[in-house]
């Protein structure tokens, strides 16, 4: 078996798909029928009925009771346990695999509970694990989305990486029309974009290969959070739709993604009529709009892809925690454009680092206390200092328009005269 | 003399410095005639906008006694003119894809179109006053008058939309409720200065109308015949006397009296060094005011009102289809070289604009203060005619008993 430090890449890599709990079972039954043989899926949920009804894979039971117990646990901070026949049928179905797919759906009790286990003990078969998780609407509350955080945190735990659908940004692709039940396959015909995307790239031949260990590598760490967003296009124009797809996909915040990642990996899977031109034009734009992020290629080509161009990209992000970052907070001048003018940017992390107060000469302190009290008729415009004169202070009364609204156009005042706004010195 | 047949088309202006009412006189062969003028010196209003409904509604009404009594008339209804800050114009574009087998578009197929035009997304307090139609697209090609009989998969049209706070809208409409007279109908009065002053031809090639009041300036852009841009600024003769009575440091009734004396929108060298005496009521002289600082701050304030028009009309992209030029109107119109001022910061030619293509009293007719007045009664001209056009089936059976009942 192969032990996580030696990551020899494989040849042909033997994946296994768990659908664990309703969210996951969902996504998996949407990627089957596709390209992606049926004995690489499993599924996993306390329902029978469920598991019954859904066709595909091998199936895992686990009784409710032991979910229960689990996801009482898991809340009064217990160690959750599952029972050993539980176990042992998980990991025979993580043997000698050397790539796990885990995909489930945060907030309930399945997916939220089951989902760290199950990715320790694939890690612990020794395979490489990835976990697509989907985060739940803004709108079930802010119960399930505590729940879903925490299982969010112990997924970045247990696994090699995680991507994450917040289900909230694909309200932007819905209209008024869009049933309930519609939006919920919306959101897991994406997520089985993302995976068969995934998917497609380890195991296909690649022309520029990118290994599964490598993306491994750029979805992992502790800290980092990803977004993706699946493109597809055929005919003459496919590059440019793909592109404008992409860059507008609102699972990226419509392009804001692109803009404040860390890294970026794009896999371009095409038929053997794919252009260099094509593949260029798309690198070009995805590294113009990422600027300094790390961007990660990799290409393959497939027969039956004749005509047809699809993208597949994951975008990370490491977030800054204010507390164990590095003292100088580095915060690079496009990031701080970008949050300035993207209203719904993350909280700022407080700053901790307050400069110290600038020592200047006695002279200059004085000069500057000077000017702030001071009027502005003594700024040297030649008026006689012996004489008594009026000086133009603030406007204490409007006269007129003393008692109505102010007009106030581009934040000026155009109340107070124009004489006086622009300085005019009347002698 | 009092023809029953033809109709009197009142228009009401509450202005910042003057109430008027204007009086016209639509012939059956859609002739106007303006026939009387009333006015009052207005108290209540600031800034266009009314302040003190008790003393408005007096001012109304005195202009409007005396409208009636010049024209020998009793006015019942009016065409309301307002104005105000808060009032907001954009282009919207309306969609509809063509319904019918043949392709064919057809007079429902427009009202549809014209409705989803209508349909925007307004600040909860807001109220569409004007939804004026620009020019219909089918199918992509600009420019079409009228769709109704040609061929196309989609209809879409510009729409021109004012709108304002409806609760200051209701604030006029009520104080004239407030005298027993009916509002026939609200208007911008930037339009209406815009139809008293503008002829077809300057339509067609492209005109800004800017009418500087007391208390707001209005500015409306006409181009290939309709309406591209408004505007309001809330800066107007009023802003010029506060400006003198800060400046000069005099009361804001004698720099009134210095603005409408000696003010002047340039300082030309002729002025440089001279000084104005201002004389009580006694004649003895009280103060000495530079005239050169006269014209300094009134030139500031009138140039600056120049520069927010051509700013807000270089953002809406306005400024390149005026090949007719600029007109102006109202009292602020009356300043000396204002038209040179404007020429200079606008860099197109300026000229007064005066109310043609009506005929009655010439007194009324030749002032540009009364433009925006007169452009109201020419709408509620073209609003009558049309629906004259449309006769309704109560006004039908309306008119044949009263007939009956008139015989008998």
């Amino acid at each position: 078996m192969d032990t996580p430090s030696e990551k020899i890449p494989p040849k042909t890599a033997a994946v296994k798909i768990f659908g664990v709990g309703h969210a996951g079972i969902a996504v998996l039954e949407q990627l089957a029928g596709g390209e992606i043989p049926p004995d690489y899926f499993a599924i996993i949920d306390n329902d029978p009925q469920t598991l019954e009804a859904c066709l595909v894979g091998t199936k895992v039971t686990i009784n409710s009771e032991s979910v229960r117990k689990v996801a009482a646990g898991t809340t009064s901070g217990l160690v959750p346990e599952l029972s050993p026949e539980v176990v042992a049928s998980l990991k025979s179905a993580c043997e000698d695999k050397n790539l796990i797919f885990i995909v489930a759906g945060l907030g309930g009790d399945v997916g939220n509970v089951l989902t760290p286990m199950v990715g320790r003990l694939a890690k612990e078969s020794g395979a490489l694990v990835l976990a697509f998780v989907i985060l739940p609407f803004e709108c079930e509350g802010s119960r399930r989305r505590q729940i879903a955080e925490q299982g969010l945190e112990a997924i970045k735990q247990a696994t090699d990486g995680v991507i994450c659908l917040p289900n909230q940004r694909i309200l932007g692709l819905m209209d008024e029309t869009t049933s309930v039940a519609q939006a919920l396959r919306l959101g897991n015909g994406l997520m089985a974009d993302c995976v068969r995307g995934l998917w497609r790239l380890c195991l296909h031949k690649g022309l520029i290969p990118l290994h599964f260990s490598e993306v491994c590598e750029f979805v992992r760490g502790h800290q980092a959070e990803s977004a993706f967003a699946v493109a597809e296009a055929a005919g003459a124009t496919r590059s440019r739709e793909v592109l404008d797809k992409l860059v507008n996909h609102p699972l990226l915040d419509g392009g804001r993604a692109l803009e404040e990642c860390d890294g970026a990996l794009v896999s371009l899977m095409g038929g053997p009529d794919l252009t260099m031109t094509e593949v260029n034009r798309i690198m070009e734009q995805i590294n113009a709009k990422c600027g300094r992020a790390q961007v990660i290629m990799g290409a393959a080509i497939d027969e039956t892809f004749r005509e047809r161009l699809a993208v597949t990209l994951i975008t990370v992000r490491k977030i800054l925690q204010p507390l164990d970052a590095d003292p100088s907070p580095r915060i690079c001048t496009e990031e701080l454009g970008a949050q300035l003018l993207n209203r719904q940017s993350e909280p700022r992390p407080g700053s901790r680092f307050v400069p110290p107060a600038p020592v200047l000469p006695p002279e200059q302190v004085q000069r500057m206390l000077a000017q702030q009290g001071g009027s502005r008729a003594r700024g040297g415009k030649g008026l006689p200092r012996l004489r008594q004169t009026q000086l133009p202070l603030e406007i204490l009364s409007k006269g007129r328009f003393d008692k109505s609204e102010p007009t106030i156009h581009k934040g000026e005042d155009l109340d107070v005269p124009t004489y006086i706004r622009r300085g005019v010195v009347l002698n | 003399m009092f023809d029953p047949d033809s109709s009197i088309i009142v228009g009401l202006e509450i202005g910042t410095s003057k109430v008027c009412a204007v009086v016209g006189d639509l012939s059956p062969d859609g002739a106007l005639n303006i026939v009387g003028l009333g006015q009052a010196r207005s108290r209540g209003v600031r800034k266009g906008e009314i302040c003190d409904a008790s003393m408005a509604e007096e001012d109304v009404r005195h202009a409007i006694v005396e409208a009636e009594q010049m024209a020998d008339v009793e006015i019942r209804s009016v065409y309301l003119g307002i104005t105000g800050g808060h009032l907001r114009g954009f282009n919207n574009r309306g969609v509809h894809p063509v319904v019918s087998a043949d392709r064919e578009i057809s007079e429902a197929d427009v009202q549809d179109v014209i409705k989803n035009a209508k349909t925007i997304n307004l600040p909860a307090q807001n109220h569409v006053v004007h939804a004026i139609r620009q020019h219909f697209l089918v199918d992509g090609q600009d420019g079409i008058a009228n769709p109704v009989g040609m061929l196309g998969a989609r209809v879409e049209v510009d729409v021109h939309v004012v709108h304002g706070n409806l609760n200051r809208l209701q604030n006029a409409i009520r104080t004239v409720k407030g005298l027993q007279l009916e509002v026939d109908d609200i208007v911008f009065n930037g339009l209406a200065a815009a139809l008293a002053v503008l002829t077809n031809e300057q339509k067609e090639v492209g005109s800004l109308v800017i009418d500087i009041g007391g208390g707001t300036t209005e500015y409306v852009v006409y181009a290939n015949g309709i309406i591209k841009h408004t505007g309001v600024l809330a800066v107007g003769g009023d802003h010029i006397s506060n400006d003198l009575a800060y400046g000069l440091k005099v009361p804001l009734s004698r720099a009134e009296q210095l603005k409408l004396e000696h003010g002047a929108a340039f300082l030309d060298d002729a002025a440089k060094g001279q000084s104005v005496t201002i004389a009580n009521e006694l004649g003895m002289p009280l103060k000495v005011i530079n005239l050169e600082n006269l014209r300094r701050i009134m030139g500031l304030r009138v140039e600056e009102i120049f520069q927010l028009i051509a700013q807000d009309l270089d953002q809406a992209d306005a400024l390149n289809y005026l090949r007719s030029g600029v007109f102006l109107c109202g009292g602020g119109s009356r300043i000396p070289q204002v038209a040179q001022l404007a020429e200079q910061v606008l860099g197109m030619p300026v000229s007064l604009g005066k109310a043609n293509s009506i005929s009655g009293l010439k007194s009324a007719l030749d002032q540009p203060e009364f433009a925006s007045a007169i452009g109201l009664v020419k709408f509620g001209s073209f609003q009558h005619r049309k629906r004259a056009s449309k006769p309704s089936l109560k006004d039908g059976i309306k008119t044949t008993l009263g007939q009956f009942f008139k015989r008998s």
